[in-house]
């Protein structure tokens, strides 16, 4: 009979999961505690750049889309923070994290969208690039994480194909419509690379997420899925990968790519990025404005409450 | 002011059971049975929903689980594949 850590250790090595009651080391408690925080916090930052066209988008079909897409990752935001809380955490803790800068939330929320073929952009290729990272979640050796994912993943390839959509339709539009999907590829291609994290060489926490099956693939690996996976469908909707150095190896069917410039991912992080402080603020002010409604919930269930216990008497 | 846990039971469609899917906090179980919709059956996953406060569930320690599940262990005759069947015995 294996108890404690030797039961974590035997799990672990027959690529079974843990669950919240289980033995598991410290270690394995905060690295999960601070990745799937700093994951819910992506997802609800991440409300705000799109957030931003739902009263600009072209036509109604588009903002109903729009607003779904911003409703489900409140709602991922939501899957997370209940994954989180599992470990033993509480989810206003977390939020107070965010709030104070202690906790990140994913780099790539911190670029402004500044045209409608933004929100294209947005739902190919970051959606396209969280989608790479989290299908290997799915199978992550934390048993309340790995469901998770496994909501959210079904629901982002929606997002994605949106995404994909708007930029057809945009580039089968006139000259100016197609030029806007081009400028936003441009914008968006370099951040989108560095959603997969620094190079292997200086990822200071994969190689003991791999070993405990929080993580299954290297950074590089998933970056190349996302190239090999990216450039055909740009070569369909007929603009360019900004990469002069771009070349498909046809041997391997591998492209090989111009690493991005990760000084400017590191100067995001931090809190250098173009948006940093507004996207803060505006989280701090959100929920600073919603706090009579959680005081009026929660005085109304009190004297519900009080109410049945009245009567019971 | 810490709003309390709930853990969220659904059922997906008529004749299966209800399935844990997660947690969520509310005020009180209406509120609950609101959020449970809106987060977890966007798309229709549910025809019912069943919202439990988490500290009202007791759940078995996963320490001492190989002694609390033991008495099962040897007990294979429990299972229809311990027995033989003779040859040319159908229906059985």
């Amino acid at each position: 009979m294996l108890a404690g850590m030797d039961s974590f250790q035997a799990t672990i090595e027959a690529d079974g999961r843990i669950e919240p009651r289980d033995a598991m080391p410290e270690g394995y408690r905060k690295t999960l505690i601070r990745q799937i925080a700093q994951h819910a916090h992506s997802e609800i930052i991440g409300m705000q750049p799109e957030g931003n066209w739902i009263s600009r988008a072209p036509s109604l079909r588009r903002k109903a889309i729009l607003m779904a897409k911003v409703q489900d990752e409140a709602g991922h935001g939501l899957y997370l923070y209940a994954a989180a809380e599992t470990l033993g955490v509480d989810r206003a803790d977390l939020l107070d994290l965010l709030h104070s800068g202690k906790q990140k939330y994913s780099s790539i929320f911190n670029y402004p969208t500044l045209t409608w073929a933004d929100i294209g952009a947005i739902g190919w290729l970051v959606d396209g690039a969280a989608i790479v990272n989290q299908v290997p979640l799915c199978r992550c050796s934390y048993g309340p994480y790995a469901r998770a994912m496994v909501r959210v993943c079904k629901e982002e390839s929606f997002h994605q194909r949106q995404g994909f959509e708007i930029l057809h339709t945009l580039c089968n539009g006139t000259e100016a419509q197609k030029a806007m999907a081009q400028d936003a590829l441009n914008r968006w291609w370099w951040p989108s690379l560095m959603m997969f994290g620094p190079p292997d060489a200086s990822s200071t926490h994969s190689e003991q997420s791999m070993a405990w099956g929080i993580k299954r693939h290297s950074n590089d690996e998933l970056r190349q899925r996302f190239v090999d996976m990216t450039v055909p469908q740009a070569d369909v909707l007929g603009i360019r990968v900004p990469d002069e150095g771009l070349t498909c190896d046809e041997e391997t069917g591998h492209y090989s790519f111009t690493e991005p410039d990760f000084t400017e991912l590191y100067e995001v992080v931090k809190g250098n990025g173009p948006c940093n402080q507004q996207r803060l603020a505006h989280r701090v002010k959100a929920h600073e404005d919603g706090a009579w409604v959680r005081e009026a919930a929660a005085a109304y269930a009190e004297k519900q409450a009080a109410k049945a216990q009245g009567s019971a008497a | 002011m810490i709003e309390p846990l709930w853990e969220v039971f659904i059922r997906s469609r008529r004749g299966l059971s209800h399935v844990h899917v997660g947690s969520l906090h509310a005020p009180d179980a209406t509120m609950a049975l609101r959020n449970a919709r809106d987060v977890y059956t966007r798309r229709q996953e549910g025809v019912s929903i069943w919202v439990v406060p988490a500290t009202d569930i007791t759940a078995s320690s996963p320490d001492e689980k190989d002694e609390f599940f033991d008495p099962a262990g040897d007990k294979v005759y429990r299972h229809p594949t311990f027995y033989q069947v003779p040859e040319g015995v159908d229906h059985l």
